[in-house]
Parts: structure tokens; C-alpha cells; sequence
């Protein structure tokens, strides 16, 4: 049996195509955010404006919790209670559409170039 | 169900369980959840190859049922279970298919494997945000799946000969 076959290359090259589709539409052209949106279990809870410095505690799914930090126009995570840690690794957002997400907190940030819902604006509350 | 498949069931079952063992040994050092190198694939497309398209599904089945109870929990049943189900499907349509080796069966396993989770992922989160990681876990798909299709190309004409 032949390892590689004519086919398998035609496919592993669309696949790629597809990728490098994919990276063109969510990647590139994507404005740099102005608000930082925080959801715990698909509820939107809170969002931050970019702008300014902060600090603050999510209280994610079943007593976990997260502290988000924004600094510099860029959001990350720090101090999760989660096991594996894996949305400390998730690096630094600041794109539209962008967003890091702690799976055993059910918490999500997520860049959006709007506030949403301006109640849940904290900084003008 | 003969002895012999019986047989050879538990063998590839008990492989796939240690490749799981094992892969649940290497740190997340991915920053994306989700990212792996798809070891426990060796055994399903060898099965495949070797055993057939039900005999690949049932083993594998029992593997995630097994698996998740081992080591993980009830999400990361489901995780695997979307990730397995949508995976072991493309690979049998694409084996069946006639056209592809065991890479490109692999590759797109691996692919698919990474989409099912996706899709778990926005179902359990409510959130589409997770789509923003589809292109990594789609190129690490590609990347681990054609590494696997090499491993299991081998491992299949090599059992292939000796049987």
C-alpha cells in the first residue's frame, strides 16, 4: 500500500486553502476593539471600556472565579481557579471578535467594538 | 461476534486507552484548548484499515465511554464524544470513498475531530466567540492528522503483511 496518494495531497492542499481562507476573514481587517464583554454561561455580566486600567473579579460558573486585567488597551486573564489554567495562556486580546475563554468557569471575553448594553457599562454607572 | 474479534476488539481498546493515558500525560502547554496530537487516532484509523468501518466506530466508542470515565468528566465525555463521533464518520466516508490514503483519511479526521469540539464548545458556552480559534485548531488538525495518517499508514501495511 502507498503511503500518499495523488488525492491525499490534492486534499491536504484545500484544506489549507481553507485555512488560510479563514485566517484572511477572522484575522486580518479586524479593528482593534473598544470594549472588553464578559459573559458567565452564555449571560452577558459586565463589559469594560479598553481605555482604562482595571482590575476585577469574575465570578464564573459554580464558584470559580477569574480576575480579568485590562491594561495598555488589552485585555487577559490571570488567577483562574480552573485545574488547567489554560485561559492564563491565552494571551493578551484587543481585536474585535477576539476573546478568551475559561471552559471550567463557563466565562468568556470577548473584544467588541461596542459596549452592547450601555447599563452594564460599569465605568459609567 | 467471534473470539477472534473479540479478541482483537479488547487489543485495539486497551491500545487506545494507553494513548490516551499517555497523551493526557503531556501538559496543556498549547495555548489552545482543544490542541493535541491525536495519538488514540493511530489505533482508530488502523482499525479502520484493518477491521472496518464498524468495527472502527464500536472500538471507538467504547474508548471515549472508557476513557471518560477513567480520567475525565462528564463534559469532556461530551467533548470527546462530538470531536470522536464527527471524526470517525468523515474518516469511514472518506476510507469508503476509495480515493484516500490513510494521510488524508487522518487529516481530515483530524480536522473534523477539532470542528465537533468547536461545536460543543459555542452549544455549551452559547457563544459563537469560540469560532475565533477554529483557524488554529484547524491548521494543528491538518498538522497532528497528517503525522498520524504517516504513523498508521505504516502500522496497517506492516499488520497487513505480517497477517
Amino acid at each position: 500500500m502507498k503511503l500518499f496518494k495523488k488525492n491525499d495531497l490534492i486534499l491536504i492542499g484545500a484544506l489549507l486553502i481553507g485555512f488560510l481562507l479563514m485566517i484572511c476573514f477572522l484575522y486580518f481587517g479586524k479593528k482593534g476593539g473598544a470594549y472588553a464583554v464578559v459573559s458567565v454561561d452564555g449571560q452577558e455580566v459586565i463589559s469594560f471600556s479598553l481605555e482604562e486600567d482595571i482590575e476585577y473579579e469574575i465570578k464564573g460558573y459554580e464558584g470559580g472565579t477569574n480576575t480579568l486585567i485590562i491594561k495598555d488597551g488589552k485585555a487577559y486573564l490571570t488567577d483562574s481557579t480552573c485545574p488547567d489554567h489554560l485561559c492564563e495562556h491565552m494571551g493578551v486580546i484587543d481585536k474585535v471578535g477576539q476573546s478568551i475563554i475559561c471552559l471550567p468557569n463557563r466565562v468568556v471575553v470577548e473584544i467588541s467594538g461596542s459596549s452592547g448594553d450601555a447599563e452594564f457599562d460599569s465605568i459609567s454607572s | 461476534m467471534t473470539i477472534r474479534k473479540i479478541s482483537q476488539y479488547g487489543m485495539m481498546v486497551a491500545l487506545a486507552l494507553i494513548m490516551s493515558y499517555i497523551e493526557a500525560q503531556i501538559p496543556a502547554f498549547f495555548a489552545v484548548p482543544g490542541m493535541k496530537l491525536g495519538l488514540t487516532n493511530i489505533v482508530v484509523v488502523v482499525s479502520l484499515y484493518l477491521l472496518g468501518s464498524k468495527s472502527a466506530m464500536f472500538i471507538n466508542i467504547v474508548r471515549i465511554i472508557l476513557v471518560s470515565l477513567l480520567f475525565g468528566n462528564t463534559m469532556s465525555l461530551a467533548f470527546s464524544f462530538a470531536g470522536g463521533m464527527l471524526s470517525t464518520l468523515i474518516m469511514i466516508i472518506l476510507k469508503k470513498s476509495g480515493k484516500f490514503s490513510t494521510v488524508g483519511v487522518s487529516a481530515a479526521g483530524g480536522i473534523t475531530h477539532n470542528i465537533g469540539q468547536i461545536l460543543v464548545a459555542i452549544f455549551l458556552l452559547n457563544t459563537s466567540a469560540i469560532t475565533w480559534y477554529l483557524p488554529i485548531l484547524w491548521i494543528s488538525g491538518i498538522v497532528s492528522g497528517i503525522v498520524i495518517g504517516i504513523i498508521a499508514g505504516i502500522v496497517t501495511s506492516r499488520l497487513a503483511e505480517a497477517s
